[in-house]
């Protein structure tokens, strides 16, 4: 399966042998071709702390390093999430206000309040359901012929997992991706020809449908879904009256559960098969699962950077970065230092240390949702286990063109029956 | 050497030589004591190696600094002696130190 590369020559080119101080890794068809891996080896070897004058986004410092990145990420004293925590600023100017993309002390209440909905405690009480769907989903697809993995699997488990975690209405859940694709479709992110009056009309949908949710949560007794536990919560009931916060931390906990997850769910099919000896491998021993699943985690990186401002000039990696900078930590990056982690560009399931990555941030916005994407993917690689023989990739994906979400729109694959 | 007993949430005990001047979670990984996930490796910025301080020994472990805590903040069952283990250095001092690992780091 030779890499279709459709990449226009000149940026790839321009970012790999052009003068360094050039290089612009914001380029989101580096992104869709996957071809960028190749841009921040480069930075991370020539110029790994690299300041940009003028790009699309204005200027901006890329971080590359996993050991910086974990230093700029933990010190938010000094780099501010506000007001958005990616590269870009939106042409028609709106950014709702959520947790974030919000500074102490406001971030550390709200986080809290939504928190409870994914805690360790709650999620081994949601295990028997999950791994219920995720049984139905396996048995409902088609032996032998081949489909787009993608829809039929990747999105469907995040999208059933996130109607569970809000505790959406069932029947409308296809919603739910829907307006995760709206959010994450923005040119504050370099996705081209976006009409951004069309994402506004379909935000406010999301916002009114969240709201009727909110007003009868409120009226019931507290339970464990983002909705009530945020309608409940001294610090964050009047929410309600505050739309644009409100529909900012909505489209935090939608993106945060949809886009991540359902890539990672695609990615580890897609690299099982790029990579034969690790599939033999899972299948002599599928103990191998959980490590298998941060493994899969760091390889793909299913949001590529984050973005902070600095509040006062910074030293590091010899450079000065001054007083309201924009920073940009590239974690696709640091989870291929060659420094951090040996041999970084194999995926190998059984790698010694597999949590030590950068995918979900570090400091105190690291993802709060971690821990269920980590079950999820465990329990789908222990049904496919129990199912298949080979989830065999059929063909090359198609990848979403953006700087922010890493990831696929369609995966073709065959099931093979287990014999 | 000073020893360590790490205690894991259904009480079961290891007791560990430690080195001077590594930390509690450095030591937690090298000798395979389950329970602490370390992911950061050190860092004070994942709050993935929790432990529950013994309460003898409270005193002289010391209090958190601003960073541990805003990390604390975020961690699952937090209680008046959760401490992050990578932010404990180990010393003559703290000879017999006992810590319980939490059901799961968060």
């Amino acid at each position: 399966m030779p890499d279709t590369i459709q990449i226009d020559d000149d940026v790839l080119s321009r970012n790999l042998s052009g003068p360094i101080d050039k290089v612009d890794p914001s380029e989101a068809a580096l992104f869709e071709n996957n071809v960028h891996h190749e841009v921040f080896r480069r930075l991370r070897r020539e110029d790994p702390v690299h300041y940009l004058p003028d790009s699309p986004f204005g200027p901006y410092w890329s971080i590359t390093r996993f050991k910086d990145i974990v230093t700029v990420d933990s010190n938010h004293k000094v780099f501010s999430s506000q007001p958005s925590i990616v590269i870009g600023d939106p042409s028609d100017d709106f950014q709702p206000p959520m947790f974030i993309a919000m500074d102490q002390p406001k971030h550390d209440v709200q986080r809290r309040a939504a928190q409870p909905a994914v805690a360790p405690t709650q999620l081994s009480d949601l295990e028997a359901l999950i791994r219920q769907r995720v049984c139905n989903i396996l048995d409902s697809l088609p032996v032998g012929e081949e489909f787009n993995w993608v829809d039929k699997v990747s999105i469907e488990l995040t999208t059933q997992m996130l109607a569970t975690l809000f505790d959406f209405p069932f029947e409308d859940r296809h919603k739910l991706p829907f307006w995760s694709d709206v959010a994450t479709t923005s040119d504050a992110v370099g996705v081209a020809g976006v009409d951004m009056e069309w994402r506004m009309k379909h935000l406010t949908e999301c916002l009114e449908y969240f709201s009727r949710l909110w007003v009868e949560r409120a009226g019931q007794p507290q339970k464990f879904d983002f909705i009530s536990l945020l309608a409940h919560n001294d610090e964050t009931k009047h929410m309600i009256d505050d739309p644009m916060e409100l529909l900012g931390n909505l489209m935090l906990l939608i993106v945060g559960g949809n886009d991540t997850t359902r890539n990672s769910i695609s990615g580890g099919v897609y690299f099982l098969n790029k990579n034969p000896e690790e599939y033999a491998k899972l299948k002599a021993d599928p103990s191998l699962i959980p490590n298998m699943v941060s493994e899969v985690i760091r390889y793909q990186t299913p949001l590529a950077h984050m973005r902070r401002i600095a509040l006062e000039d910074f030293e590091i990696g010899g450079k000065t970065i001054r007083k309201g900078d924009k920073v940009v930590m590239w974690y696709c990056s640091g989870n291929r230092d060659e420094e951090v982690i040996e041999d970084p560009d194999a995926f190998r399931i059984d790698r010694e240390r597999a949590r030590h990555h950068v995918s979900f941030g570090f400091g105190i916005h690291r993802c709060m949702g971690n821990r269920v994407a980590e079950m999820q993917l465990r329990i789908l690689w222990e049904e496919i286990m129990n199912r298949f023989d080979r989830v065999e990739v059929t063909g090359e994906p198609t990848r979403v063109s953006s700087n922010f979400v890493t990831g696929y729109t369609d995966l073709p694959v065959r099931l093979h029956a287990k014999t | 050497m000073p020893t360590i007993t790490y205690i894991d949430h259904d009480g079961g005990e290891r007791q560990i030589e430690a080195k001077n001047g590594e930390t509690v979670m450095e030591t937690a990984i090298k000798n395979s004591v389950p329970g602490i996930d370390a992911d950061c490796g050190g860092a004070c910025a994942c709050a993935t190696c929790h432990v529950y301080v013994d309460e003898a020994f409270m005193e002289k472990v010391g209090q958190p600094e601003e960073m541990e805590q805003s990390m604390l903040d975020f961690a699952e069952n937090v209680q008046s002696n959760s401490r992050l283990s990578c932010q404990i250095t180990v010393s003559d001092e703290l000879d017999g130190l006992k810590v319980t690992t939490p059901e799961s780091q968060h």
